[in-house]
């Protein structure tokens, strides 16, 4: 085995670090993929200013659900690969998907009850 | 007799499940900070709209009392450009944890010895954490100069809320990462210590994804 491994492509060894006998270890990102998910990070931000400035696009139906989307996936990419839920131990997910799911839903049903989606009963 | 007092440092604690639980403990309270902004946003999202009097976001405004037209509120180009920073004092952070870690091995190269500099790191997400706040500084001072307060209408409050709780978490993960920081100048973070910035990097990370979602909700959808 080579003890004099590249620095650079060395996985991530965080929740290594954090796994104790009973965790889940998996492969984890290396730097280059750190790198490449900023490029990424960038370029969907890119994106989205872009359409703010389209006249045509923002007037259209598509403006809302694609900027939400965009936002969704952003979203995903940091908490999947910066803070390493997906690699990460399940529990961690459940701990931090339960929470917003709870979130998400009341804020739909805010949303319906007083907000832009406010249903007449 | 009493036993003799240690200085060792304290054993780490695992839960049942092997993890370290103070990992467990930093992924609830994330989870609870998730419902707390939500319910920020969800304040915002609901008042959205409903301002009687302006400046408002995205729309002129006349002041039927003066006559004077004020414009759309919300700049643009300068929170993009925060918003870049803060996504990149992300990528930052998480060069710092890799070096911490990573402490050990050799580095062989100068871009080895560049990627491997924790120190490096956490100054520069320090760095970036500070301008994200400078910028948020310029906008609501600007916002005031133009005739917005947190008293003005609806939007003010829930905007001045929503951001301000956000800018109140950045300014405290900035005091973290200066405390991490002058923890490694003091005698060094090594892979022993590589728990204590993921911690700190989870939050740094968390505060990062909430303004993903204040971006797109509040600046960019109107």
């Amino acid at each position: 085995m080579d003890n004099h491994a590249s620095l650079t492509n060395l996985p991530d060894s965080a929740e290594a670090h954090a796994h104790a006998p009973g965790g889940e270890e998996h492969s984890h990102p290396t730097w280059s993929t750190y790198w490449k998910v900023a490029v990424i990070l960038t370029l969907i931000t890119v994106g989205e200013v872009w359409a703010y400035y389209v006249p045509s696009f923002v007037a259209g139906r598509g403006f809302v659900p694609t900027l939400l989307f965009l936002s969704a996936l952003k979203f995903a990419i940091v908490v999947m690969f910066y803070m390493h839920l997906k690699y990460d131990h399940r529990l961690f997910r459940v701990l931090f998907t339960g929470p917003l799911l709870i979130a998400g839903l009341t804020l739909l049903a805010l949303m319906f009850l007083f907000g832009h989606l406010y249903i007449k009963m | 007799m009493s036993a003799p007092a240690t200085h060792a440092p304290a054993p780490h604690h695992y839960t049942t499940l092997g993890l370290d639980s103070r990992k467990v403990a930093i992924w609830a309270f994330i989870g609870s900070e998730c419902m707390l902004f939500v319910s920020l946003i969800s304040t915002y999202l609901i008042y959205k709209g409903r301002s009687v009097i302006g400046p408002f976001p995205h729309e002129a405004w006349t002041d039927p009392a003066t006559g004077h037209t004020l414009r759309p509120i919300l700049n643009i180009p300068v929170t993009s450009a925060s918003t870049f920073v803060l996504l990149m004092s992300s990528l930052f952070m998480v060069l710092a944890l890799a070096a911490v870690q990573n402490k050990n091995l050799p580095k062989r190269t100068r871009g080895e010895r560049i990627l491997g500099s924790s120190k490096l790191w956490l100054l520069m997400t320090a760095i970036a954490g500070t301008t994200f706040l400078g910028f948020q500084a310029y906008e609501f001072t600007s916002f005031v100069h133009e005739g917005l307060s947190i008293r003005t209408n609806l939007f003010g409050s829930s905007f001045f809320t929503l951001t301000g709780f956000h800018g109140a978490h950045v300014t405290a993960g900035v005091l973290w990462l200066l405390t991490l920081l002058a923890i490694d100048y003091r005698r060094g973070l090594g892979p022993r210590d590589a728990l204590l910035v993921d911690i700190a990097a989870l939050y740094w990370h968390f505060v990062d994804v909430v303004w993903i979602a204040i971006f797109t909700l509040v600046y960019l959808i109107k």
